[in-house]
C-alpha cells in the first residue's frame, strides 16, 4: 500500500510538473491579453515533432535547447502578424484565431509527420533505472523530467518576482494602460509572454514526447486539461497553476487506484440496490473508471463555487 | 486547339463524363478499408490496409477476379462508429460492394446493423460486411446478421483456448485483468472470470480494470497498481498503442509477471516486450504466427517482410481475400447476394495449414487456433519481430474441432 502511495505520489507530481509547464504559459497570455489561446497545446506537440525531428540529427541536448527557441520564434511570429492584427476586432475574433490555428496546426503535423506516432525514443544517457521504491523501478528519465519542470517553475518564479522585466510583466497584467502610459512597448512585451509561453509549451512537448506518444492527436488529448488547470488555479495566477497543476497531477493519478463504487459507498450504509434496477449498473462503475472526468468536474464545481480560481485575484 | 478533345467534350457536356468514368470504374473489384487511419489507432490501421493491399497484389499478379484487378480504399472512420457509417455510406455511393473492417467491435456492431437496414431498403445495391478482426461474440451471436461474416475467432472462442492453456499452468495463483472499457474489453474480462472461475476456482482474481479505450498515454499509475495487487498474472485484451504503452510502462517500472492477451504482436508490442525483458511470458492466441512451421505462409511471411517492415498480423486477413476470390469465381458475380451465398458454409483449406469453415449458422469462420510465447529463438524459428530477435514460439495447437462453441444466432435469410 505504502509502495502504491509512493509511486503514484511521484507519478502524480511528474504529470503536475508537465501541466505546469504548459499551464504557465497559457495564464500568463491569457492574463495579459485576455485571450484563451486554443492553440496552446498545439504548441506542445510542436514542441514534441521538433524535439524528435532535430533531436534525429543532431542528439537529443541540442533538441531540448533548439525545440523550443524554434517553437517560440514562431509562437512570437504569430502573435505579431496574426493576434496582433486581429486584436483590432475584439476578443471573440482572437478566439476564433486560436481555435483555428489549432487545426492548422494539427493538419500540418499530420501532413509533415503521418497520422501514426513517431519513433520519439528516451535518450540513451538516461535509459535507465534511476532507483527503486520498494520493488517498483523508477526510470532516470522521468526523474530528469521532474527535476527539469521544477528548475524552469523556480526560475519562471524568479524572472517575474526579481528582474525588471519581471516587474513589467507584473504591472501589465494588472494595468496594461497605465505600463502604456509610463512609456513602456506594451505589444512587444506580449509578443515577448506570448513567444515564451509557447516555448515553455515546447520544452514540455520536447520531454514529454519520448515518455508519452508523439502523435498528432496529442495537443487533443491534453488541450482540455490545460484550461482546467487554468481556471481553477485562478487566472494569471503563477502560483495558482502551479497548485493546480499539482492538484490535477495528483488527483488523476489517484483516481486510477481506487476501486470503490457508488455501491460501496452505499454499502457502508447498509443499502443494497437490486442487482437488475438500471441503477444498478451506474453504481458499481468504479472511481478508477472515472478518473479521466474527474478533472472536468473540479472544473464546473471551481466556476460555480469560487468563479475566481483557487489562487484568483480578480475575474476576467 | 488548347484543349485535347477529350477534354473539350467533357466541358461542354459534363454528363458522359459522368459514364465514361463510371464505365472505367466498373474494371476493377474495390473493397472499402474502414478502419482508423488517424489518431490512437492509427498504427494499426495502416498496418492492416497495407496488409490488404499486398493481398490484393497478389491476386492481381494471378490475373485478378473475373478478369477485373482487386483494389482496396481506405476510409478513415476515426475509430468512431457514426464516422465509420458516414464512410460506408461514401463507398457506397463511390459503387463499392463489399466493406471490410477490424478495429473495435462497437464500430462493427454499428456497420452490421447498418448493412441489415441498408439491404433490405435497397434491393439491388445490396453490399457485404468482411470483419477480419472485431471479435465481440454478440456479432454471430445475438445480433447475428446475414450480410456480416467473420474470420477472426471471437473473443469467447480465444478465452476458451486461453483459459484451457492456463488451467494447466499451477503457478497462476492471483490474477489480474486490465481490458479496455467498451465492448470487446467488457466480454473479455466477464468470460475471463467464468470460464476460470469454472475451471480454475482456486484461482484469485486481485484486480479488474477498465480504462478508455485509446486515452491513456502513461499507463505508469495502472502498473503500480498492478504491482501492489501482488499479481503474477495478467489477461489483457489490449490492442494497439494500449497495449504496447501498458508494457512500456510495465518495463520502465520492473514489473514481471505472465501476460495472456489477444493482442501482444500489434505494432508497438513486440518491441515493449523485448524492453521488459518478459522472455516467453507473453502469450499470444491467435490464428497464425509467422514461425508456425509450414512452407506456404512462411514464404508469404518473408515475400510481405522484404516489402514491408512489418510482418504478417492478420493470417485472416488472407484467408479473408481467398475466400472472398474464391466465392466470386464459384458465383461468376460481383453482387453481393450472390457471394454471400456461396461464402457461407464454404469450405477452405487456411493460410497456416489445415481446414476451416464459414459455418452457416452465424457466419463465424472457424479455424485451428495457436498459442505462442514471444521470446528468444531457437535454430527453427526464423522470423523475428520488430527487428528485436525475439520471435513467437507455438506452445499449443487447437484444431478447427477443438475451437467450436454453439451459437445463438437465429439466422434471418433474405428470401
Amino acid at each position: 500500500m505504502l509502495e502504491l502511495i509512493l509511486i503514484s505520489t511521484l507519478n502524480g507530481m511528474l504529470f503536475g510538473m508537465l501541466l505546469f509547464l504548459m499551464a504557465s504559459g497559457l495564464t500568463l497570455i491569457f492574463s495579459m491579453m485576455g485571450v484563451l489561446n486554443f492553440a496552446h497545446a498545439s504548441f506542445y506537440m510542436l514542441g514534441a515533432f521538433f524535439g524528435f525531428q532535430i533531436s534525429r540529427y543532431v542528439g537529443f541536448w541540442p533538441a531540448l535547447v533548439l525545440a523550443p527557441v524554434v517553437v517560440g520564434v514562431i509562437g512570437a511570429l504569430v502573435e505579431r502578424y496574426g493576434l496582433r492584427n486581429v486584436h483590432r476586432h475584439g476578443h471573440v475574433a482572437e478566439l476564433l484565431f486560436t481555435f483555428g490555428l489549432a487545426f492548422v496546426i494539427e493538419e500540418i503535423v499530420q501532413m509533415v509527420w503521418g497520422k501514426a506516432p513517431v519513433d520519439y525514443r528516451v535518450p540513451a544517457l538516461l535509459d535507465f533505472t534511476a532507483f527503486t521504491v520498494f520493488s517498483t523501478n523508477y526510470p532516470a528519465y522521468k526523474l530528469f523530467m521532474l527535476l527539469i519542470s521544477i528548475a524552469i517553475f523556480i526560475a519562471l518564479l524568479a524572472v517575474l518576482t526579481r528582474t525588471r522585466v519581471g516587474l513589467i510583466i507584473q504591472a501589465a497584467l494588472t494595468h496594461p494602460n497605465m505600463v502604456a502610459m509610463l512609456g513602456h512597448n506594451v505589444p512587444r512585451v506580449f509578443m515577448l509572454v506570448f513567444g515564451s509561453g509557447c516555448a515553455l509549451a515546447a520544452v514540455a512537448g520536447v520531454i514529454a514526447g519520448p515518455a508519452l506518444v508523439t502523435q498528432a492527436n496529442m495537443a487533443g488529448l491534453l488541450g482540455p486539461i490545460l484550461f482546467v488547470v487554468v481556471v481553477v488555479g485562478g487566472l494569471g495566477s503563477l502560483v495558482g497553476a502551479f497548485a493546480a497543476s499539482l492538484l490535477i497531477g495528483l488527483i488523476q493519478t489517484f483516481a486510477v487506484s481506487v476501486n470503490a463504487s457508488l455501491a460501496d459507498l452505499l454499502g457502508t450504509f447498509g443499502l443494497v440496490l437490486d442487482t437488475r434496477s438500471s441503477l444498478s449498473e451506474l453504481s458499481n462503475v468504479t472511481v478508477a473508471q472515472i478518473a479521466p472526468v474527474i478533472p472536468y468536474l473540479l472544473l464546473v464545481l471551481i466556476l460555480i463555487l469560487r468563479p475566481t480560481g483557487l489562487f484568483g485575484t480578480r475575474d476576467t | 486547339m488548347r484543349y485535347p478533345n477529350a477534354l473539350r467534350v467533357c466541358l461542354i457536356l459534363p454528363v458522359l463524363c459522368f459514364v465514361s468514368i463510371h464505365a472505367s470504374a466498373q474494371d476493377t473489384v474495390k473493397i472499402a478499408y474502414i478502419d482508423p487511419l488517424s489518431g490512437g489507432g492509427a498504427s494499426i490501421g495502416e498496418v492492416g490496409l497495407k496488409t490488404f493491399q499486398f493481398l490484393a497484389d497478389e491476386i492481381n499478379a494471378k490475373g485478378g477476379v473475373l478478369g477485373k484487378k482487386l483494389e482496396i480504399v481506405g476510409y478513415d472512420n476515426k475509430l468512431n462508429p457514426q464516422e465509420s457509417l458516414v464512410q460506408v455510406q461514401k463507398a457506397i455511393d463511390a459503387g463499392i460492394r463489399i466493406v471490410t473492417q477490424g478495429n473495435g467491435s462497437s464500430v462493427a456492431a454499428a456497420i452490421s446493423d447498418f448493412a441489415a437496414k441498408f439491404n433490405e431498403r435497397n434491393p439491388g445495391k445490396e453490399f457485404l460486411y468482411l470483419n477480419y478482426a472485431a471479435v465481440d461474440p454478440v456479432l454471430t451471436n445475438d445480433k447475428c446478421n446475414y450480410w456480416h461474416f467473420r474470420w477472426d475467432a471471437n473473443s469467447d472462442i480465444k478465452m476458451e483456448a486461453l483459459t484451457n492453456h492456463m488451467k494447466t499452468r499451477p503457478n497462476i495463483k492471483k490474477l489480474y485483468l486490465i481490458n479496455q472499457d467498451y465492448s470487446f474489453g467488457q466480454s473479455v474480462r466477464s468470460e475471463a472470470r467464468k470460464m476460470l472461475g469454472a475451471k480454475r476456482p482456486d484461482i484469485q482474481v486481485v484486480g479488474d480494470e477498465l480504462h478508455p479505450l485509446l486515452k491513456i498515454t502513461d499507463f505508469a499509475p495502472y502498473i503500480a497498481k498492478i504491482k501492489a495487487s501482488g499479481a503474477d498474472s495478467v489477461i489483457t485484451g489490449n490492442w494497439g498503442q494500449d497495449f504496447a504503452l501498458l508494457l512500456k510502462a510495465a518495463a520502465d517500472a520492473g514489473l514481471q509477471v505472465d501476460w495472456y492477451t489477444y493482442y501482444a504482436g500489434g505494432t508497438g508490442g513486440p518491441t515493449a516486450i523485448k524492453q521488459s525483458g518478459v522472455n516467453h511470458r507473453v502469450f499470444q492466441i491467435a490464428e497464425g504466427f509467422a514461425n508456425i512451421p509450414h512452407q506456404a505462409s512462411q514464404d508469404f511471411e518473408k515475400a510481405l517482410r522484404t516489402k514491408y517492415d512489418f510482418g504478417l498480423f492478420y493470417p485472416r486477413a488472407v484467408n479473408q481475400i481467398r475466400m472472398l476470390v474464391a466465392a466470386i469465381n464459384e458465383a461468376k458475380s460481383l453482387e453481393a447476394p450472390k457471394i454471400a451465398a456461396k461464402l457461407e458454409a464454404m469450405k477452405f483449406d487456411v493460410f497456416t495449414g489445415g481446414e476451416g469453415f464459414m459455418r452457416k449458422d452465424d457466419h463465424q469462420f472457424f479455424q485451428p487456433m495457436y498459442i505462442a510465447s514471444f521470446g528468444e529463438r531457437n535454430d527453427k524459428e526464423p522470423f523475428d519481430e520488430e527487428k528485436t530477435g525475439w520471435g513467437w514460439r507455438v506452445v499449443t495447437k487447437l484444431d478447427t474441432a477443438n475451437t467450436m462453441l454453439p451459437t445463438t444466432c437465429k439466422m434471418d435469410r433474405p428470401s
